[in-house]
């Protein structure tokens, strides 16, 4: 056999290893139409990829929050209700609840504590309002969004807040977010701590 | 029917004529001798419920051991919400938690979802060459593994107001799980290069989810519809739980029904909370610690004075197994080996104990687990030195505390929180 053949055989080899390892072992299962993919793909990711079509402003925001009566629990601007507090303190007014928990303080707020925007979008469309969850429209999403961002000082009152838009807001702890590390079997929780 | 039930009832005759025969044997004197067995006092009353005795069984009604919320936040809540309820570990006997009796932590405190089983789908896509949905019945044919892990809530943390080892430490509890490993479903699917996180999602109003490295997807994870030898409950996440072993509660997602393949941590729904400035922090909110806790003697039970006592209690780590657990009389001076009385699976609770004969003396009691990477169980000091904080009540322990707990024996036999 030359060396050539010799050379191909291998490739041949290695390629039907190659495939065998991709192919299901079980078949069991079926492939779920791009439809279904899209209609349960409510993960949005910090680059905002899966985003949908819409947009909205703080204004169209404070309507909402009225409208969908988040203010009920959150508070008629947003802090000093029972639900957590959304909006950074004036550093005056001590709210009359006791902090939720997990307790994020003041200077900590759930709302902007991520890094990215997304994050805020991701949770008020899965997880709001209360009772009536996903049944906000992305453009009502984008203007509480953009609401909240507004009041907390992260972006101007006229900013439109849209697929493109959103991941690009540069978040109070856009800098301030360290993962922990790259997780692999067998290691301690944290080398070094006691 | 007929042929069968008098065959079976002719067996019955034949058996009791043998018996009689044995009986006949015996030297009649031993007849007139009374009765060997204690007759049953007259207030005796059986346990008449003959539908619990055949459907579904029920413990004895003198047990009383039940699950109470957190002291933090009542349950329900201002808005009629249930949050976390604790599980009364200073009743717990083994390794395994009743499921009635495993502790719970809500999304948020979201409602426990009714899902009909048949309806339920699991479907796994984003970075995989095929995108695939199962019925639960599906999952159920493929090859499954059983495995005993415990689950604990980042929020099990000792406060000097509590009283019972239930508040102190009650935001543990552990299983036998049984499921698919998440591995065959991920290698099922085709996991894609540039792949290296999971999102994965609960069908719970708030659908909530968090986001895996994919590395702990494929090493041990588990996609459970069986819990303690039955279905998993309502409250644990019916139809389908995944099982993170080690990796604190909130990753354990209930009524699993999406697995998202990502490039990245999404920092979505769960995870917000466990974001942080220093990634060592994160790393603290991820991988429980090695920890133990003496669960008798414990807070507010009471011994009756000197003499012999068993300390019992659970060790466990989200790192592996517990090789071995030390026990001090002394409040962390001097340690002595406990002896392990179960099997020690990886992450999963261990139960040990330890002789003790108790003087009648003021002491304090503590227990210090080893897990099989060698890591040892942290005290308060240990941990406020790598901070470089004072030890003191405001010491804040980052992500989930596992630092070594006292007792308080006083000399009356009462047990005290030894940080009050």
């Amino acid at each position: 056999m030359g060396s050539r053949k010799l050379l191909l055989l291998v490739i041949i080899l290695g390629l039907s290893q190659m495939c065998r390892a991709q192919s299901p072992t079980y078949g069991v299962g079926r492939t779920p139409t791009p439809e279904e993919i899209h209609k349960w793909d409510i993960s949005i990711g910090p680059d905002g990829k899966e985003l949908p079509p819409g947009h909205g402003t703080a204004t169209e925001g404070a309507a909402v929050f009225v409208r969908k009566g988040c203010f009920t629990c959150h508070g008629e601007k947003g802090s000093n209700g029972p639900a957590p507090t959304l909006i950074k303190s004036d550093g005056k007014t001590k709210s009359a609840y006791p902090c939720l928990t997990p307790c994020v303080n003041d200077l900590n707020l759930m709302s902007i504590h991520s890094p990215y925007a997304t994050t805020m979008w991701d949770y008020i469309n899965r997880a709001m309002p209360l009772t009536k969850e996903g049944t906000l429209k992305p453009n009502e999403v984008y203007a509480l969004v953009a609401f909240l961002l507004y009041n907390n000082g992260v972006i101007k009152e006229g900013e439109v807040m849209d697929a493109q838009s959103l991941p690009e807001v540069k978040m109070p702890n856009r800098d301030h977010v360290g993962l922990a590390p790259e997780w692999k079997h067998g290691m301690p929780r944290l080398q070094g701590y006691p | 029917m007929s042929s069968e039930g008098s065959g079976r009832r002719k067996f019955l005759r034949d058996s009791a004529a043998l018996i009689g025969l044995a009986a006949g044997v015996v030297p009649a004197a031993d007849a007139q001798q009374m009765s060997h067995a204690e007759a049953p006092p007259k207030d005796n009353k059986e346990c008449k419920d003959n539908k619990d005795l055949i459907a579904y069984g029920e413990r004895s009604r003198y047990v009383k051991s039940v699950r109470i919320p957190v002291m933090e936040r009542m349950s329900p809540d201002d808005f009629g919400m249930t949050f976390h309820v604790l599980s009364p570990l200073q009743d717990s006997v083994g390794i395994i938690t009743a499921s009635s009796l495993h502790y719970v932590a809500t999304h948020r405190g979201s409602y426990v979802p009714d899902i009909n089983p048949e309806e339920h789908r699991l479907m796994i896509h984003g970075m995989v060459d095929r995108p695939l949905i199962f019925t639960v019945e599906e999952l159920k044919r493929l090859p499954y593994v059983t495995r005993t892990h415990f689950l604990e809530c980042s929020g099990n943390r000792a406060k000097a107001t509590h009283k019972t080892v239930q508040q102190t430490h009650g935001m543990t509890s552990c299983s036998e799980w049984t499921g698919v490993p998440l591995s065959l479903l991920l290698k099922e699917a085709g996991v894609q290069s540039g792949a290296s996180f999971i999102v994965a999602e609960g069908a719970e109003t708030v659908k909530g989810a968090t986001s895996i490295p994919l590395s702990k997807a494929l090493d041990d994870c588990l996609v459970c519809y069986g819990q303690n030898g039955e279905a998993v409950r309502p409250q644990h996440g019916f139809p389908l739980r995944l099982i993170v072993p080690g990796y604190e509660g909130i990753h354990n997602v209930k009524y699993l029904r999406r697995i998202k393949l990502v490039e990245k941590h999404y920092m979505t729904y769960n995870d917000y909370g466990h974001l942080a400035a220093d990634s060592r922090v994160a790393a603290l909110n991820r991988q429980v610690g090695p920890k133990s806790i003496i669960t008798f003697p414990s807070g507010e039970q009471k011994l009756p004075g000197p003499g012999f006592y068993e300390i019992t209690g659970l060790a466990w780590s989200g790192s592996g197994a517990i090789r071995s657990v030390d026990i001090s009389l002394d409040g962390g001076q001097n340690w002595t080996s406990a002896e392990l009385r179960s099997p020690a699976y990886p992450m999963a609770h261990t139960r040990f104990g330890f002789h003790w004969t108790w003087d009648g003396k003021e002491c304090v009691i503590m227990s210090r687990s080893t897990d099989e990477l060698g890591t040892v169980q942290p005290s308060r000091a240990e941990i406020a030195k790598y901070w470089e904080k004072p030890n003191d009540a405001d010491l804040q322990i980052r992500g989930l505390d596992n630092s070594i707990f006292p007792w308080r024996v006083a000399s009356d036999g009462s047990v005290h929180n030894g940080l009050a």
